[in-house]
């Protein structure tokens, strides 16, 4: 992991929102083609740092450095792509103009926009619904556009704010598949924010365990499973070892969170 | 199909209260006879009589239907500027929230001031101006305006406004700016709102045309005609009734091309329709 280019680089990120603290003094770095996912009960701030990452909202404290630039001038340059739980598709437009969207906003040419939203549907195989109406799509299919839409412009880094979270399970694994297979094919820095364990240990070259109040990191754990994943990777034991550690990581979140701040202290 | 069995309903009641109301000789909340209430099928028929009392002259049908062509025009005109004048004003005040603040009550208190106090005074003020082919007609229309803007910005300001407060994040991370996103994702969002203010203002204008047209003294609108008829309403209802029929069908008509036109622009999810 080292000898990759450092993507994203958070420096004592804290997070205030009135009284309540969001977010407190987050450090991470995320190399270059990481998978990396945040995981956390409601409320650790997890999808406040996705978007701090993604100058969306502003830290109260500390840098964001993504591409060697600040986080403004990162969403300037178009270095991110963003899903959220909602695909949030313009009704308006047909699938294909949705995907062009991006595009248009970029000015790009018209010819060049085409190809590339030809080439995005392919990826995420909705060659033939170019015409269809969002409305038209089922849940599943929306997601994938939504996606298709934030990959247009090739973004450095994809972040995604629990993408699946509101698919039924196949759906949700098998979009799990093609996901893994558009980030190898795309070359893209992903982060990934889901409530799911499975999901997270599955998906990711690293997953950030979370805990709330106030937001912070509590875990880093490195999942070394076998690149790529298949559909037998979850049968692995070594898998289930991983989403045990990850729960367990979850549960001393929790448990910190419930003893005394002095307990807290203590065990760091 | 739906249309001529609601058409007919409303027959069968304004003929079925006549008949009850004479029948029994109810006087409340007002007698029943051939001058307040007369035959639906009279008033048809009087369209096609003469316009003038002695039986002489064009048909009255002919004299009414010139009368809203010119109020159409006078209403069409004040409807585009009223329409451009509070889409323009809405996208102002929703993109200057300063603005919005300090004069949408103003806005609003535009429209209690009551239109028949309004409308002389614009006649007064702005006839004078005009150059001769709009003298009249074009002060008229002003006042039509007057009535269409305020529904178009109230809306427009509510339609920018409801665009999903994600969609505007989407739009800031591919790094658009603020009239991108206005003209790419907030205007768009608010077409279902606009043309629902634009359906009342259509009808609204026709309204204003013709109150507009009373001060004004103009003889060739409908306005004269209902101020004629209205002279005579003691010895011939039907005139009256008559004029109704025609100044309400133009409404309707002004009203259903701005429903042909939305259907032609607005695609939207059927449950996201305003």
């Amino acid at each position: 992991m080292t000898d990759r280019a450092t993507v994203v680089e958070i420096n004592g990120v804290s997070k205030k929102f009135g009284q309540t603290t969001a977010l407190q003094g987050i450090e991470l770095e995320i190399a270059e083609r990481e998978f990396v996912s945040l995981i956390g009960p409601s409320g650790c701030g997890k999808s406040t740092l996705l978007r701090i990452i993604g100058d969306l909202i502003e830290p109260s404290a500390g840098t964001v450095v993504v591409n060697g630039k600040s986080a403004r001038q990162a969403r300037r340059d178009r270095d991110y792509g963003i899903v959220f739980q909602d695909p949030v598709l313009y009704d308006w437009r047909t699938v294909a103009k949705n995907v062009a969207l991006p595009l248009e906003v970029a000015r790009w040419p018209r010819q060049k926009r085409n190809e590339r939203v030809r080439k995005m549907l392919e990826l995420v195989e909705l060659q033939g619904f170019e015409s269809h109406r969002p409305w038209q799509l089922s849940g599943g299919m929306q997601q994938r556009v939504s996606i298709a839409r934030a990959l247009s412009f090739d973004p450095a880094l994809l972040l995604m704010d629990e993408p699946f979270g509101a698919l039924d399970e196949m759906t949700r694994e098998r979009l799990n598949m093609e996901l893994l297979k558009i980030w190898e094919a795309s070359g893209s820095t992903i982060v990934f924010v889901t409530h799911s364990i499975a999901e997270a240990v599955f998906l990711s070259t690293r997953v950030v365990v979370m805990s709330p109040r106030p937001g912070r990191i509590s875990e880093l754990i490195p999942i070394d499973l076998q690149q790529p994943r298949t559909g037998t990777t979850r049968e692995e034991p070594h898998f289930f070892e991983l989403v045990t550690r990850v729960r367990e990581a979850l549960h001393l979140g929790h448990d910190l969170e419930r003893a005394a701040p002095a307990a807290r202290e203590a065990t760091a | 199909m739906l249309f001529i069995l609601v058409l007919a309903a409303l027959w069968g009641l304004w003929e079925g209260y006549r008949w009850l109301w004479i029948h029994e000789s109810w006087t409340w909340p007002f007698v029943v006879n051939d001058t307040t209430m007369p035959h639906l099928s009279d008033i048809f028929a009087a369209l096609w009589g003469s316009a003038s009392p002695g039986g002489v002259g064009p048909r009255l049908i002919t004299v009414l239907v010139k009368g809203a062509l010119f109020t159409a025009k006078e209403a069409a005109a004040g409807f585009a500027i009223g329409a451009l004048v509070g889409f323009a004003l809405g996208v102002v005040l929703a993109q200057f929230r300063l603005l919005q603040r300090g004069l949408l009550p103003w806005v609003v208190a535009s429209q209690t001031v009551p239109i028949l106090v309004v409308a002389p005074m614009v006649v007064v003020w702005a006839n004078p101006k005009l150059p001769d082919g709009l003298k009249d007609w074009g002060a008229v229309a002003l006042i039509a305006a007057y009535l269409t803007f305020f529904p178009v910005t109230v809306n427009t300001i509510r339609g920018l406004n409801s665009a999903d407060r994600r969609a505007i994040e989407l739009m800031r991370s591919y790094a658009a700016g603020n009239w991108r996103i206005l003209w790419k994702l907030r205007f768009p969002a608010a077409l279902p709102y606009i043309f629902a203010a634009l359906k009342v203002g259509a009808t609204a204008s026709v309204v204003g045309a013709l109150i507009g047209e009373l001060p004004s003294s103009i003889p060739n609108g409908l306005g004269a005609q209902i101020i004629n008829f209205s002279q005579y309403y003691s010895t011939e209802p039907r005139g009256l009734w008559a004029t109704n029929l025609i100044a309400a069908a133009l409404g309707i008509s002004f009203f259903l091309v701005i429903v042909i036109v939305e259907k032609l622009v607005v695609r939207r999810a059927p449950e996201n329709l305003v």
